[in-house]
Parts: structure tokens; C-alpha cells; sequence
């Protein structure tokens, strides 16, 4: 008995401590290695537009509704509203604050996603569930519509489109393919590691915890209403500067047509695909979603003889991501990035099998 | 004051449209706490079903029931290969199932039978009636009655037959409703038929008005704030929702658009929704639980 | 922030006057006790007859139609739930209340969120404020697992876990933010005399060591009149019997309405 008095724990109080020094994830330098310096060199224009930039910006976007729907289990069907926002903030941004730094610029869209999607967390206090995903429908709607509805937005041009006035950072020209490449690593790569921070911290466990059960969480001395709406802001805040990069470094020219509802759909498939709560998952989702059609129109190609209508193979893809939702749902609802760690698990017994 | 009549009956009578619509989702949703988002895809697939086969020259009644054939096989299609495998998850995971199946349904629908808008023509005349000073729309008014008489029959199929006894025994206490013999399989099979059959007669009136096209899965979005505003486990309200939901879409356009910038429908029916909620968070007709800890 | 700051004099907790009612039909009504500083306190009797009811009045989950709670001296009749944690009322579910998909040590710290002083910023840049934080509540979060014996565990989902254990994380999630009061509901359902015994122990080990005070539900009546130094019966929302164990076994009304249906 003396025993177990010994150990009871102290009453908390707030005393500092060292700080535990982290491991290196090698696995992971070697791929920022590869993905920096090698990349650059050896893709074609083509994969770095048509595949690498998308699937990075896509990750991002899958990033942030992770952070909303998988992590703090606010179901969300209204990220690319929130795209839209960043996109248009950060254009007005660099259009009429002349000599603004386009990091700062990229930021500050980002920021001005965060207090949109913040105001539309304000619900999630009161509202769950469906109930609350009708808000998200209802920011989707709505930013949309004021994204074509106001002329000032897109600096009064007649096509209603906006594209980047200038890609420069200290007098680089980013315009280039392999510059619009970097300048979405990197930003990409800053704000994974700053979710990795998020979801590991105290922020992050309230997030999982309020999923995992609100009412508890409140008990426990979690402020869930705060912490819902930081995670509507956090969220937009990511989907925001996504939004952005989508319009400026991929699709060069963009309108409130580039982030309608189809793209919040595909944003959600690449979470479900690729994990909930996970962060790797986002980019193994988002990687699926963006090689899948090329490999299907190949497939295509390669099985009918080049004479496969586009629209075709369009509801065939379709068919085939709604049989993957239902089959992931189905058998691994953590998505492929369990189904792939399962596979490592496998494989690292495998040996011992026989 | 006969424009504002106008206005409002017009809306009311195009928010009956809408009550068709989430009456489907309300039916699944009882019956199998599933939040269907692939009500509008049933509905497009339906509706195109229909078309293709009077295309083909089959007269309207053949064509009518072999869509109804099709319909059943579907719901016992998704109901084994959907519903069964996901019992017991949550509801969010039913949901996103339910977003996987309208892709399905959408892209075989395509597919199948074409992406292009197909003319329907039920028949009904759309020439405008007087009643008094007021002009009415003769479609809408059609389509009103069909709206109330398939109610109707709802109704008494729920109240009055085994199986609406059985699957209002389901929506009030699943588990006990098992304990006692009921087949929860069958159920969920009926109840997605019979929503499906609630799709497809929404599917053909819309689909008379603006053809049949790809568009037309889209009304499940302007089901949700019916939804939100009549309750999710309320036919009843799913009808009130629908009509409020109509009415005020119509005026907020003409009288409040105007004034800032105009095309508020794609959004205006949410923001009615998100205030409805704020004063009843379990819409006007549903139940709000009391949550037990 | 230790356990034994700001004490006003009298009892802990005093119920006054209480009543609760759903939809119009009582759950409980006019009930009055108090529970002195220290005690380990029990609620009895049988299924219906208010008892986590009475617990989610107390903190904060349930809102009362009359009466009154005070709680060290501070008058309330509702709470929100995060300031009855706040004031130190730490509790634990009948039907566990984990986060299911966490594992046991992210359970535990999610009760010292209470404690957070960092700002949002510092923890996404992990700047070193956030840093030295983490490592506070780690630390003290493995103080809880080792109390508890929870160390072998500390990285499984709970979900995975068996309900016994679950129900220790649990207990251990509310002890974690060093709680004046504890609301136990059901501590030791579901398991077998060897862990209720070690559960018994676990309780009585916090009551004496850290003075924390206990308020429990339990359905075992060795367990009760071995653990608890106060009991309190309920029955179909009324109190029926209030005094030590001693007293409330004797109590003809009591044995009546409670002790007479336990099989």
C-alpha cells in the first residue's frame, strides 16, 4: 500500500520542463529532398502543370478540410467556397496594395478566409451534423454567388475571371512552370509542418476529442464552442491559401466557376480516400484523385483504340470514385493510408511467414 | 397586391416541388437514419429511365411501371450492396456512402442514356389560369394536386398497411423492432422503393417543366433547407418546409434581390434554413432528442 | 492551483430544494442533502430514480427546474458544463465517455486542457512555450498512467480496450486536472470483484492522499458500505434515506424501497 501512495500523482500545476529533443524522420527528408532539387530537373513542363502542381494544391486543399471534418468531425461540404475566398482575397490583395511581398499577399488571402470561415463556424455552437453541413451549403452558395454577383471583386473585368497580376518573390520571376512548382512546395510543405504541430498539440487533441464525443468534451473542461470555430477558421485559413495557388499556380486564370461545389465534393473524396485524421492521407487521397483519370483515359486509350469519348470516360470515373467511397467506407474507413500501413505491417512479417 | 399574390402562389405552388422531393429523403431517413444524398441522382435516373423508354416508342403506363421495375430492383441493389455492409456505422459515414452512390447513379445514368436534355411531355397544358384577378400557373397547379395526392397515399400506405406499421415500429426503436420478428432488410428495401417512386414522379414533373438533364439531380440540394426548416423525420413537414421554402424564395427574389444584385435563389432558401434553426435547432416538426450521458 | 486553495467553510456541496423534470414528467424533485469536505460520498438506489441525473445537474450537462446547488460556497442553479470543470468538478460517464479513437495518454491529456496557457500560434509553430507546456502535461500525464497502472496501455485506442480498463482512463482523465470535487457514475459497473476491489482501492487512495472529494453511483452494496462514509438513497426521485452507511442500513424505508429489491 505504502508502495502505490508513493506513487500518486501530484495536483498539476504549471511547472516548466525541459524540452524532449525530436527525432529525424529520414524517410521524410529524403522524399523534401527529392521533391526540392530533383524534381525541378528532371519533370517535363507537363508533369509539373498538369500533375504535380494540382496534386500538391489538391493535398493542401485536403489538408485543410482534414483538419475541419477529420480531425475536429465537423462535416463540411463547402471548402472550395472557402477556396474562392482565399483566390479573390489574395488577387485584390496584390491588384491594390502595390509592392506587397506575395508571401504576405498569400497570407493575408488566407487570413481573410480564416475570418469568413470563422463566421461561418459561428452555427457549429448551437448546430450538429447535418444540420450544420447545411451551413457549409450555405457558405458554398453564397460566396459563390458574391463572387460573381460583384463586379469589384474581380477588379470589374467583363469575363468575370482573375488571374495572377505578378509572381515574383524578391525579384524572382515565379512564372515559370518550375517556379510555380516551388512556390507551391514550399508553401505546402510549411503548412503541413505546421498541422503536424496542430494536431499534436493540446489544440489538436481537443479537436479529436470534440469528434470523438462533444459532450464529454465540455465536461472535461474543453471550451468546444471556441475550439470548433478555431477549427473553421484553421480549416479555411489552409483551404484559403490553397484556393489561391489553385487560381494563380495552376489554373493561371480563375472565377467563382473554378471553386463550385464539384470541387468541395472532390476535396471531401480525397479525405475519405485517402484517411480521416490522417495527414499523410491527404496526400495519398489527393495523389489518387488526380492520377486516377489520367490513368483511366490511358486505359482507355490503350483497350478501345483511341476513339473513347471524353464524356464517357467522365462517368466512368465517376462510377468508379463512387464505388471507391462505398468500398473504403465499407472496408477502410481510415482511407489508403491504413490500407497502406497495414500493407507495411504485412510485408514486414512477411519473411517470418514461412 | 395581385403581384404579391401572384408571387406567393406561384411560389407555394413551386414549393410543392420541392416537398416531393425531401418527402423521399424523409421516408429514408425514418426508416433507415439514412441522410440520402443520392435522392436527386434517383430522381435524374428515374426520370431518364422514363424518357429513354418512351423514346423507344413504349406507351406511357408500360413505360411508367417498367421504370417502377427498375426502381425496385435498385433499392434491393442498394440496400445489399450499400446499406447492409454499413449497419451499425454512423451516420456521417451513411451519408458519404450515400454522396458514393449519386456518383454511381449519375454516371450510369449518363452513361447509359445519354448526357443531353430530353423534352418530356406529360400531357399537362401550360397555359395560364385566371382565378379572379390572379394568374396561375395551370403546370403548377397540376403539379400541386399530384404532390397531394401522392401524400395521400403515403398517408394510408403508413397508417393503415402492415408495412407502414412495421416500418414506423423501425424508425421508433430499431432494436425493438428487430426483437419482435420485423425483417429490417425488407424494410429498408420498400422504403427505398417507395422513395424511389417519390422521386420519380418529382423527376417527371420537374423534368416536364425543364427538361430532363443532368440539372435535375441538383433539387436535392434545395431539399436540405426544406429539410432543416420541416424537421428530418416529418412528412408533414417536409410539405410545410417545401411550400415555405417556395414562398419565400419567390418573394426574397423579386423584392429583395433587386436591391442587392439579384439571383439570391441559389442561397436564400439555406439562409431561411440557418435561421429557422437558430430558433428551432430540430427544424419545426422534428423531435429534438434529449441526450442521455 | 493545488487542491487545497480557497476553502470556504461548511460542506462542499450542498443540494437544495432540487427538482428536474423532461417533458413535464419528474425525474426528481425537492431533493436536499450535503456532502462535507473529504467525504466519499454514495448515491443509491434503484435504475430511474435520478442519480445521473442528479450528476449532470451538478455539473452543468442538465439545467434543473427549481432548487439550488452550492458549491464551495458559490451559489448556482445552472452551470455550463466547462465552468463546473473549471471550478474543479471533474466526473466520469456511466456509459464511458472516452474518445474512443484516441489513445489512453491523449485521453488524459485532453482533461489538462483547463490548464492551457499557450497561445493558439505557439503550438502550430511549436514555438518553445508550447513546447515546454507539452512536456509539462506529458509529464504529468504519465504521473496518472502510473498511478493507475495504465502504462502498459498508454498508446491503444481506448475503443479497443476492455470496459474495466476503460473505465480506469476514464477515472483517470477526470484526476488529471487535480479535481476538488469528483463525480463517479458507476466507477465499477461491469466488473468483477478482483477490479472492483482495485478500483475501491484506487478511490480510496485519491479521497485520502490528495483530499479530493467523491460523490459516487454505484449499485454494489459491499462496495458502498466499505468505500463511503456518507450515503444517500434515492427512489423515484425523492431522497428516502441520508446518514452513514451504518444508519442507512437499518433505515426500514430504505430497505423497503431499495435494499428489498437487490437480488
Amino acid at each position: 500500500m505504502n508502495q502505490l501512495v508513493h506513487r500518486l500523482p501530484k495536483p498539476f500545476d504549471n511547472a516548466p520542463l525541459e524540452i524532449v529533443p525530436h527525432r529525424v524522420p529520414w524517410g521524410l527528408s529524403g522524399l523534401a529532398v527529392f521533391a526540392f532539387f530533383a524534381v525541378p530537373w528532371l519533370g517535363s513542363d507537363y508533369w509539373l502543370n498538369a500533375i504535380l502542381i494540382p496534386f500538391l494544391v489538391l493535398s493542401l486543399a485536403g489538408l485543410g478540410l482534414n483538419l475541419l471534418t477529420g480531425y475536429a468531425g465537423q462535416t463540411s461540404v463547402g471548402a472550395a467556397g472557402f477556396m474562392a475566398v482565399g483566390a479573390f482575397a489574395t488577387y485584390g490583395l496584390l491588384l491594390r496594395v502595390p509592392g506587397l511581398p506575395l508571401p504576405v499577399a498569400l497570407i493575408g488571402g488566407g487570413l481573410i478566409a480564416a475570418a469568413v470561415g470563422w463566421v461561418f463556424g459561428i452555427p457549429s455552437a448551437r448546430i450538429k451534423g447535418f444540420y450544420l453541413m447545411v451551413t457549409t451549403l450555405a457558405a458554398q452558395f453564397f460566396l459563390e454567388w458574391v463572387f460573381t454577383k460583384f463586379p469589384w471583386f474581380y477588379n470589374n473585368a467583363s469575363s468575370g475571371t482573375i488571374s495572377a497580376p505578378r509572381l515574383e518573390l524578391l525579384g524572382v520571376d515565379l512564372s515559370s512552370p518550375v517556379g510555380r512548382y516551388l512556390l507551391t512546395l514550399v508553401t505546402v510543405a510549411l503548412l503541413t509542418w505546421v498541422a503536424v504541430n496542430l494536431v499534436r498539440s493540446q489544440i489538436g487533441r481537443n479537436w479529436m476529442a470534440i469528434r470523438d464525443m462533444d459532450t464529454a468534451a465540455a465536461v472535461i473542461g474543453i471550451r468546444v464552442e471556441r475550439d470548433k470555430r478555431r477549427a473553421f477558421a484553421v480549416s479555411s485559413f489552409y483551404l484559403g491559401i490553397a484556393g489561391a495557388l489553385w487560381a494563380f499556380a495552376y489554373l493561371g486564370t480563375a472565377s467563382a466557376g473554378s471553386f463550385d461545389i464539384n470541387r468541395s465534393f472532390q476535396i471531401l473524396f480525397i479525405i475519405i480516400i485517402g484517411g480521416m485524421g490522417s495527414i499523410a492521407g491527404n496526400f495519398i487521397g489527393a495523389a489518387f484523385i488526380s492520377l486516377l483519370p489520367i490513368v483511366l483515359s490511358y486505359a482507355g486509350q490503350a483497350l478501345l483504340g483511341g476513339s473513347v469519348d471524353a464524356g464517357q470516360i467522365q462517368n466512368l470515373q465517376k462510377m468508379i470514385f463512387g464505388t471507391l467511397i462505398i468500398w473504403f467506407l465499407v472496408k477502410e474507413p481510415d482511407g489508403l493510408v491504413r490500407l497502406i500501413a497495414s500493407l507495411r505491417e504485412k510485408l514486414a512479417v512477411w519473411p517470418l511467414r514461412f | 397586391m395581385i403581384f404579391f399574390l401572384e408571387t406567393l402562389i406561384g411560389g407555394l405552388l413551386a414549393g410543392t416541388m420541392y416537398s416531393l422531393v425531401a418527402i423521399g429523403f424523409v421516408l429514408i431517413f425514418k426508416a433507415s437514419g439514412v441522410f440520402n444524398f443520392a435522392q436527386g441522382a434517383m430522381l435524374l435516373f428515374s426520370a431518364l429511365t422514363f424518357v429513354s423508354l418512351q423514346e423507344h416508342g413504349i406507351p406511357f403506363l408500360q413505360s411508367l411501371l417498367l421504370t417502377v421495375v427498375v426502381i425496385v430492383i435498385g433499392a434491393v441493389a442498394i440496400e445489399r450492396a450499400v446499406l447492409r455492409p454499413l449497419m451499425n456505422r454512423s451516420q456521417i459515414t451513411l451519408f458519404m456512402a450515400t454522396l458514393g452512390l449519386s456518383f454511381i447513379l449519375e454516371g450510369l445514368a449518363q452513361g447509359l442514356m445519354g448526357a443531353e436534355v430530353r423534352a418530356l411531355d406529360l400531357g399537362i397544358e401550360d397555359t395560364p389560369l385566371m382565378l379572379g384577378e390572379v394568374m396561375v400557373s395551370q403546370f403548377d397547379l397540376v403539379a400541386a394536386s399530384t404532390a397531394a395526392v401522392l401524400v395521400t397515399v403515403l398517408a394510408l400506405l403508413f397508417n393503415k398497411t402492415h408495412i407502414g406499421i412495421s416500418l414506423r415500429a423501425v424508425a421508433d426503436d430499431t432494436r425493438a423492432a428487430l426483437s419482435i420478428g420485423i425483417n429490417l432488410n425488407r424494410i429498408w428495401q420498400i422504403v427505398w422503393a417507395v422513395a424511389g417512386c417519390a422521386g420519380l414522379v418529382a423527376g417527371l414533373l420537374w423534368g416536364a417543366r425543364q427538361g430532363v438533364q443532368f440539372s435535375l439531380s441538383l433539387v436535392v440540394l434545395k431539399a436540405l433547407p426544406v429539410l432543416i426548416i420541416g424537421g428530418f423525420t416529418s412528412i408533414g413537414g417536409a410539405i410545410v418546409g417545401g411550400l415555405i421554402v417556395g414562398a419565400a424564395e419567390n418573394l426574397a427574389e423579386v423584392y429583395v434581390g433587386p436591391s442587392i444584385g439579384g439571383g439570391i435563389t441559389p442561397w436564400f432558401a439555406y439562409f431561411l434554413a440557418l435561421v429557422f434553426l437558430h430558433v428551432r435547432p430540430a427544424g419545426l416538426f422534428g423531435e429534438r432528442a434529449i441526450e442521455r450521458v | 492551483m493545488s487542491v487545497a486553495s480557497h476553502q470556504a467553510p461548511g460542506p462542499i456541496l450542498e443540494v437544495r430544494n432540487i427538482s428536474l423534470a423532461f417533458k413535464g414528467v419528474k425525474a426528481i424533485s425537492d431533493l436536499s442533502f450535503a456532502v462535507g469536505r473529504g467525504e466519499i460520498c454514495a448515491l443509491i438506489g434503484p435504475n430511474g430514480a435520478g442519480k445521473s441525473s442528479l450528476l449532470n445537474i451538478l455539473n452543468g450537462v442538465y439545467r434543473p427546474v427549481a432548487g439550488e446547488v452550492v458549491f464551495d460556497g458559490e451559489h448556482f442553479r445552472r452551470v455550463h458544463p466547462l465552468e463546473a470543470a473549471e471550478r474543479g468538478i471533474g466526473r466520469t460517464f456511466q456509459n464511458n465517455a472516452l474518445f474512443k479513437k484516441m489513445s489512453v495518454i491523449d485521453n488524459l491529456l485532453t482533461g489538462l486542457s483547463r490548464f492551457m496557457r499557450t497561445r493558439f500560434i505557439e503550438q502550430a509553430l511549436g514555438l518553445p512555450r508550447a513546447r515546454q507546456e507539452a512536456a509539462a502535461f506529458q509529464e504529468h500525464a504519465e504521473n496518472i498512467l502510473d498511478f493507475l497502472e495504465l502504462q502498459p496501455h498508454r498508446d491503444i485506442a481506448v475503443g479497443q480496450l476492455s470496459y474495466g480498463l476503460q473505465k480506469r482512463v476514464e477515472l483517470g482523465r477526470a484526476l488529471i486536472a487535480s479535481p476538488r470535487l469528483l463525480l463517479l457514475d458507476e466507477p465499477m459497473a461491469g466488473m468483477n470483484a478482483d477490479e472492483k476491489k482495485e478500483m475501491s482501492r484506487f478511490i480510496a487512495d485519491v479521497n485520502r492522499d490528495l483530499g479530493t472529494t467523491v460523490v459516487l453511483i454505484e449499485h454494489d452494496i459491499g462496495v458502498v458500505m466499505e468505500l463511503c462514509s456518507h450515503v444517500v438513497v434515492l427512489d423515484y426521485g425523492r431522497k428516502v434515506g441520508d446518514g452513514t452507511p451504518a444508519d442507512v442500513r437499518s433505515n426500514p424505508e430504505v430497505i423497503a424501497a431499495y435494499l428489498g429489491t437487490v437480488h
